[in-house]
């Protein structure tokens, strides 16, 4: 018997819960020499935002006790670019694409939602609302309620695709962002895009980072992911998909169990480009050896009572 | 290449802290070209978490061997340091672009500035299969510093020494033996020369202001801090060369290099 490791979060089907998370993947190709991409559950592109960005000044990357900071500054090739060079190789692989974007105002999210939801071939947008607002100070525009509700209230306007809207951490109160996107229609809310940190160079004591502060991801970071993931899994509102430190099955079973309907795994892939596939494979044995005939019998099966 | 578990060969301790690690694997074996790097995790623990670039150094065909040429500078070269023969390590590669052999210029002088030496003995005998003189020019801040050299010496490149206390070879930094060979015209004839350098940042901006100097073309092999090793994070970028329009271009180590034409990069 082979179990089910299907699932679906809103109206997207995946054939398994493991996705590879933005920024961490590129556009896909530049991992397809090295792992099968074929089996993924599916794959978030590099966030896409209207015009080319160069990114911000090297050294971009820094390590930290089991993690990194990264202050890459959304470097990407534009919406237009994206659907030219970078799509037709994803849209050959039969597997779920998500397209994440981030931009710099309201209207152009919009504008970058609707030039994609004439392509042919997408399973979703994902909207990276960490970015900073230029019309607003440069805020981040999931920093605030209402903020983030104007901006995945436009998008939603702006396309027919199924829209996720990944939560920054760094807020006080993740629950009234969390009502506040599922207000303004968001299908699925993934969490959590990275922690803001600092490290700096004691010989030399400049920052590591060009960019001084950067994101925090990796092993580190998964306590909290984990528990920022059941918070809004117990809003009970719309499917959750859990992102944070994932390198191993166990931790990706931690997630599951915690209520996400799938996972995205992030510097994991830097760690072992293998990482998704392994867990892909790992959570079949895992099911089997629990008698379980699929995945989501273990989704959001945490026990609390004593 | 997907990443793959390697088991080591040899190991040996070449001076204070700089290290020669020989492992089997023979799709890099057969795949790398002379100046492309490998992406090695010496340990399946989180911390350090990720992997580690090392140039090719050389690669042993007969026991499908692939050397690196690495020295401790922090945790993870410290932990690779302690592994031993017979041990495993994880190896994703061969990455990245390496050095193009020109075939019109049949004079190949290579600029090595302490570990920047590495990619040179890979490079060297594929440029003597086809056909290339080989001049190595190799620096050091001091004579105790001096590591690697031998491999060199008997690859059949003419060596040159620079060491900056005085004590082997001429004084003083290799870019200044550089330019006293150039002026000398010791290599013949400038058309046919080729420059191809590795080592420190200021170094390589050095060589290339000669090479423009002298109107020869110049590769240099840079470094960057990494995540993926692939080209996904973007993680690795470089400036590109001084561009007309006023917004910034960058370069991926990783995939756009590790080997630059010096024209393709701000050097400094
Ligand atoms: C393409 C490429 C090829 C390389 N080839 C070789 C080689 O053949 N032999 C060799 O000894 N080293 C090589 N390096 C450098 C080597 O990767 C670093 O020394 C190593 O990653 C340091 O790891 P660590 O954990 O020991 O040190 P860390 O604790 O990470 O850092 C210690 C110190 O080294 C510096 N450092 C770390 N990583 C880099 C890096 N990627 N580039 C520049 N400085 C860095 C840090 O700023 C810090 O000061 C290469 C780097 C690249 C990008
Ligand atoms: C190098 C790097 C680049 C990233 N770029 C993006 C991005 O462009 N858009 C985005 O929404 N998240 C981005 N992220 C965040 C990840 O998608 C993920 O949310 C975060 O890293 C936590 O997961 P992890 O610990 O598994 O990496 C990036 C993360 C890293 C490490
Ligand atoms: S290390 Fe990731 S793009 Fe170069």
């Amino acid at each position: 018997m082979s179990v089910d490791l299907s699932v679906k979060v809103s109206a997207i089907r995946l054939r398994n819960p493991v996705l590879v998370a933005s920024g961490t993947f590129g556009y896909g190709e530049e991992y397809a020499d090295h792992i099968d991409v074929r089996k993924l559950g599916g794959i978030v592109t590099k966030s896409i935002s209207l015009h080319p960005r160069p990114g911000n000044p090297p050294p971009r990357i820094a390590e930290t006790p089991c993690g990194m900071l990264n202050a890459i500054g959304l470097a990407n090739v534009g919406v237009h670019r994206f659907i030219e060079e970078k799509l037709p190789f994803l849209r050959s692989l039969d597997v779920p694409i998500i397209v994440n974007i981030a931009c710099s105002t309201v209207s152009e999210y919009a504008e970058v939602a609707a030039i994609l939801s004439e392509c042919d071939g997408l399973a979703g947008i994902e909207i990276n609302i960490s970015c900073p607002n230029v019309e607003r100070e440069g805020m981040a525009f999931g920093s605030d309620p209402s903020t983030a509700h104007t901006v995945v209230a436009a998008v939603r306007q702006a396309t027919h695709l199924p829209v996720i809207a990944k939560l920054t951490p760094n807020v006080t109160d993740i629950v009234t962002i969390a009502q506040s996107v599922v207000d303004a229609g968001a299908d699925a809310i993934s969490l959590i895009n990275t922690l803001v940190g600092m490290s700096i160079d004691i010989n030399s004591r400049r920052p590591k980072l060009a960019n001084i502060t950067g994101g925090l991801s990796g092993p580190a970071i998964r306590p909290v992911a984990l528990a920022l993931v059941w918070k809004i899994v117990r809003l009970g509102t719309v499917p959750v998909i859990g992102v944070g430190g994932i390198t191993t099955t166990e931790d990706a079973l931690e997630f599951f169990i915690a209520g996400a309907t799938a996972i995205q795994i992030g510097t994991g892939n830097f760690v072992d480009p293998r990482t998704p596939l392994r867990i892909i494979e790992e959570l079949k044995t895992f099911l089997e050896e629990e008698g379980l005939e699929s995945i989501s019998e273990l989704i959001g099966s945490l026990t609390i009572e004593p | 290449m997907p990443i793959h578990t390697c088991h080591i060969l040899s190991h040996e301790r070449l001076s204070g802290d700089v290290y020669r690690l020989k492992f089997v694997s023979e799709p890099i074996c057969r795949g790398a070209q002379p100046g492309q790097f490998v992406h090695i995790r010496a340990d399946v623990q989180s911390d350090p978490l990720l992997p580690r670039p090392f140039s090719i150094h050389d690669i042993d065909r007969e026991v499908m061997g692939v050397e690196i040429l690495f020295q401790v500078v922090g945790s993870g070269t410290r932990i690779l340091s302690s592994k031993r023969k017979g041990e495993s390590i994880e190896v994703l590669g061969p990455l990245g672009r390496g050095f193009g052999v020109d075939h019109e210029r049949r004079i190949s002088v290579l600029v090595a500035g302490g570990i920047g030496l590495a990619p040179f003995p890979f490079l060297i005998k594929r440029l003597r299969e086809s056909g290339h003189s080989v001049f190595v020019l190799a620096g050091w801040k001091t004579v105790e510093e001096i590591v690697g050299l031998e491999r060199i010496e008997s690859s059949g490149a003419s060596v040159d020494v620079a060491t900056e206390d005085g004590r082997r070879g001429s004084c003083g930094t290799v870019t200044k033996l550089l330019n006293t060979r150039l002026r000398a015209g010791d290599f013949g004839s400038e058309s046919e020369i080729g420059l191809y350098a590795c080592g420190p940042g200021a170094m390589l901006a050095t060589v290339a202001h000669m090479a423009r100097q002298y109107n020869v073309p110049c590769q240099v092999s840079l470094e960057e801090r990494m995540a993926c090793g692939v080209g996904a994070c973007y993680g690795c970028a470089v400036l590109a060369a001084d561009r007309e329009n006023a917004c910034p271009e960058y370069k991926l180590v990783c995939k756009d290099g590790p080997v630059f034409d010096m024209n393709e990069v701000c050097l400094k």
